[in-house]
């Protein structure tokens, strides 16, 4: 299927830019007129991929962050977050909620959060090569939930 | 951050974003407060957060854990609509009090 409208961005990986992925990624998505839930569900689910990468990926080092927005037909939005960082091992193990290799204040619900504000969540991992999450979301928008 | 300390219940008034890179001033700032204080409830005031991702979760299992460790309890209060998606995903309903406002 073909993009109808496409955004490309490249961060570091540091902690002050999730704040701005996820901001920037909804702003893209606004030419959709989402709901402010959408719009919620959206931002939740990207800072908890780009904080994997920072987190996980490049376990607090540096890197790239490189996050694609693709708007097709029927308000189908696809986010593509990637980073050349180390890999997921055990992808099955790391979606389980509440598994979390860094204890104490990681809540381990990141992939629980993509799943279930997204329709669909896709993660492609090579150890040592990096890893691709993919979130998938139909945008209803106001005009539709308001009936009008 | 405001936080308060009265009648042996530390409230504080968590406001903006709570993210990975903004959770560990606000929880150094709380921990300092529930070490001196040892209050009997910590009391979480989420009225005036803005967005909140799973480290908002974090950041209450983990003070959970500290106010536990010597018996404590835990409430969190005023979670805004749009932030309860979350707080709903994590089961933490379970762990204290969590309010949810305009529910």
């Amino acid at each position: 299927m073909k993009a109808i409208n496409t955004m490309k961005m490249e961060i570091e990986s540091r902690s002050v830019n999730e704040s701005f992925s996820r901001v920037a990624v909804a702003s893209f998505i606004a030419q959709l007129d989402p709901t402010i839930e959408e719009l919620g569900d959206i931002k939740t689910a990207v800072s908890e991929a780009v904080t994997n990468s920072i987190v996980h990926g490049y376990k607090e080092g540096k890197g790239k962050i490189y996050i694609t927005v693709s708007i097709f037909e029927n308000a189908k939005v696809r986010i593509r977050i990637r980073d050349k960082g180390c890999g997921i091992e055990n992808i099955k193990q790391a979606m389980e909620p509440l598994f979390t290799t860094m204890g104490g204040e990681r809540a381990g619900l990141g992939f629980a959060v993509m799943e279930s504000f997204m329709d669909k969540v896709k993660v492609r991992s090579v150890v040592g090569k990096g890893t691709q999450v993919t979130l998938e979301k139909k945008i209803n928008g106001r005009f539709l939930n308001d009936g009008n | 951050m405001k936080i308060t300390f009265s009648d042996d219940i530390l409230t504080a008034f968590v406001e903006g974003e709570i993210d990975h890179h903004t959770a560990p001033e606000i929880r150094e700032e709380i921990d300092k407060r529930i070490m001196s204080d040892k209050p009997s409830i910590l009391r979480l005031d989420y009225s005036g957060v803005t967005f909140m991702d799973s480290s908002g979760i974090g950041l209450i299992m983990g003070r959970y854990k500290l106010v536990s460790s010597y018996s404590g309890k835990l409430e969190v209060i005023n979670v805004p609509h749009n932030m309860a998606k979350v707080i709903k995903l994590s089961g933490i309903e379970k762990l204290g009090k969590v309010m949810i406002k305009g529910e």
